[in-house]
């Protein structure tokens, strides 16, 4: 569907640059909750031709949108600016970025040669006087031109920050339309940030909690299709779907591929009694993971596939519990009051996200693995279903409002609380799933 | 309830569909009620046979305390009807559908839906109803019919709901 080359020279630096000064003030520790958002400016790219002056302008503007949509970064309007950056080339005036505050400075030059964009940029430490790392070059398609706008700005943010990036990544999605009562479901994808919407399924049947392969390839998602809730697999790239084998009288629903993108493992419902199972997608062969009375559900692996996080009403109310992969004896993690839902593993591994519901609310929460240190991030009438960004700090998820004309949209929010926002969708959406970074 | 009707209706039309000729559910089927001569218009909710009159005299559905899935008195008394209404009315079976209000995540609801629409059909089948004339299907909170954000809709929308489609098993 995209067809989209990008190629990286690492290796090839732009121009020896002095290396970055020891002491760089350039640095923000996520975890520390940032208080101050740190100012940066981006100028347009310059353009090498007239055919790349629209391009020039509008990567530097979702680069800079990129930056301030995740709180941590602030950017000083072009208003401001003292210096006019008119040749990617030529030397950075420092003095005058100093002067307006400008603590980061990201430039690049646009260059279009047939329906070939390349895009070249470079990072300034503005108050050490040097480049930040090397410049680096980007090659693809011209309209792939924001997949190389959040390329570039998942290189600032990285570099800064010290984490891996998120911004070239999608989302997939149900897109919801029509009354509480009467909502119509189908599946869409869409860049993280709301751009370029597509639709997968048309909305003839309910879809529900669609997931991403390991490779970002590949959904598996739920569907009553049948008329009875299926797991269906399908090729993101095709728009072809499958359905996943299944047992007569029962329904399959909660899939989640393994970590090597071999497996589905899922919930099956049978005699009213829900159990986990896992399933060699090529073979169709499943077998079963838990055995008990107890509603079993919403599992999600950790990311070296060894464990797997799921809910279990066992104890008299749903609570998270871990278990080795290949079943066995579950250990409770949750131990605070109200009801725990939808567990998903941080793809670094180290935290839970989970859905919680307490005293009439719904919060999105995370704690570590070993269930300690639980921290609510949000709170409201009802939010759902966390996914966690491919770097491991930022949540997106569902937040429905009350009432007749309650609707549902997907939010953002990074692991320390801060930074909810809104995530623009055209009609109405849940059951995010965040795509692992693109390669 | 209004559209718990037109789904039911769907489902009627659809069972006339798949049957082939001359079965009892086939006739009437338009304006409810008594004739005018007081006789009893097949398909209305006045003959007994109709699923218009399982829908409304027996009553097609059973309510749930929250996040539970045991029978009420109320919804025994219920089944009870139904399942008189089934051993006696063999050309239909019964698709059974859990739900769930919206106080609860999706992929829980959906479970608790399954566990509830298996209370009903176990209860049906402890009276006597064959087992493979009955299936299920949960729809968690995905079908509400109620859309307020208050018990009064909640307590309505946490049900098990006795669809009738032909019967096939013979």
């Amino acid at each position: 569907m995209m067809r989209f080359l990008t190629s990286i020279f690492l290796g090839a630096a732009l121009m020896a640059a002095p290396a970055a000064a020891q002491n760089t003030p350039l640095r923000i520790e996520i975890t520390e909750g940032v208080i101050e958002p740190l100012p940066f400016a981006a100028p347009d790219f310059v353009p090498d031709t007239p055919a790349a002056a629209q391009y020039a302008t509008q990567i530097a503007r979702v680069v800079a949108a990129d930056l301030t949509g995740t709180g941590l970064f602030r950017e000083i309007p072009a208003n401001a600016y003292i210096s006019q950056v008119s040749s990617f080339d030529a030397p950075v005036q420092f003095a005058d970025w100093k002067a307006i505050n400008a603590q980061a400075l990201v430039t690049g030059g646009v260059s279009v040669s047939g329906n070939t964009l390349t895009v070249r940029f470079r990072i300034w430490d503005v108050f050490s006087d040097t480049e930040l790392g090397n410049g680096l070059q980007f090659t693809g398609t011209t309209d792939g031109w924001r997949r190389m706008a959040h390329k570039v700005a998942d290189q600032v943010y990285s570099r800064i920050t010290g984490e891996g990036g998120y911004f070239d990544s999608r989302v997939v999605f149900v897109s919801e339309s029509g009354p509480k009562n009467e909502r119509r479901k189908r599946l869409a994808i869409m860049d993280y940030d709301g751009a370029n919407v597509q639709y997968l399924t048309d909305s003839s049947s309910i879809v529900l909690a669609p997931r991403f392969s390991p490779a970002g390839d590949r959904v598996l998602y739920t569907s009553y299709e049948s008329g009875t809730p299926r797991i269906y697999v399908l090729d993101v790239g095709a728009v072809q779907r499958n359905v996943l084998p299944t047992q007569e009288g029962t329904m399959s629903f909660a899939p989640r591929f393994s970590p090597d993108g071999r497996n589905v493992l899922y919930s099956l419902a049978r005699g009213g009694n829900t159990d986990l199972y896992l399933m060699d997608i090529n073979s169709g062969q499943s077998r079963q993971l838990t055995n008990a009375p107890s509603i079993e559900t919403a599992p999600s692996y950790s990311p070296n596939g060894s464990q797997i996080v799921f809910e279990s009403d066992r104890s008299g109310t749903p609570q998270l519990y871990i278990m080795p992969a290949n079943g066995g004896e579950p250990r409770k993690i949750s131990s605070g009051k109200g009801r725990y839902g939808t567990p998903v593993w941080s793809p670094r591994g180290d935290l839970i996200a989970f859905t919680k519901q307490s005293q009439g609310r719904f919060h999105i929460g995370v704690m570590r693995t070993d269930g300690s240190e639980e921290r609510l991030l949000t709170a409201s009438f009802l939010d759902e279903g966390p996914t966690w960004a491919p770097n491991g700090r930022v949540i997106m998820f569902t937040r429905e409002s009350p009432g007749a004309e309650g609707r549902a949209t997907l939010y953002s929010v990074d692991i320390t609380g801060r930074n909810l926002r809104p995530v623009r969708t055209p009609d109405g959406a849940s059951d995010p799933a965040w795509s692992p970074l693109q390669k | 309830m209004k559209v718990s009707s037109k789904l039911a209706a769907l489902g009627l039309v659809l069972a006339v569909a798949a049957c082939t000729n001359n079965s009892p559910f086939a006739a009437g089927g338009g304006a409810g009620g008594a004739g005018a001569n007081g006789s009893v218009v097949p398909g209305s909710p006045s003959d007994p046979r109709s699923p218009a009159y399982f829908q409304q005299a027996v009553g097609d559905r059973v309510l749930f305390p929250v996040n539970e899935s045991t029978l009420t008195d109320a919804a025994k008394t219920t089944l009870q009807a139904q399942a008189d209404w089934l051993l006696q009315n063999t050309d239909y079976a019964a698709r059974i559908e859990g739900h769930a209000d919206e106080q609860g995540t999706r992929e829980y609801n959906l479970a608790l839906g399954a566990r509830r629409a298996n209370a009903a059909r176990e209860f049906l089948i402890s009276r006597g109803v064959a087992g493979n004339r009955i299936t299920t299907v949960s729809y968690g909170k995905e079908r509400p019919i109620e859309i307020c954000s208050q018990e009064a809709c909640y307590a309505k929308n946490r049900r098990a709901v006795t669809v009738l489609v032909a019967n096939v098993t013979g």
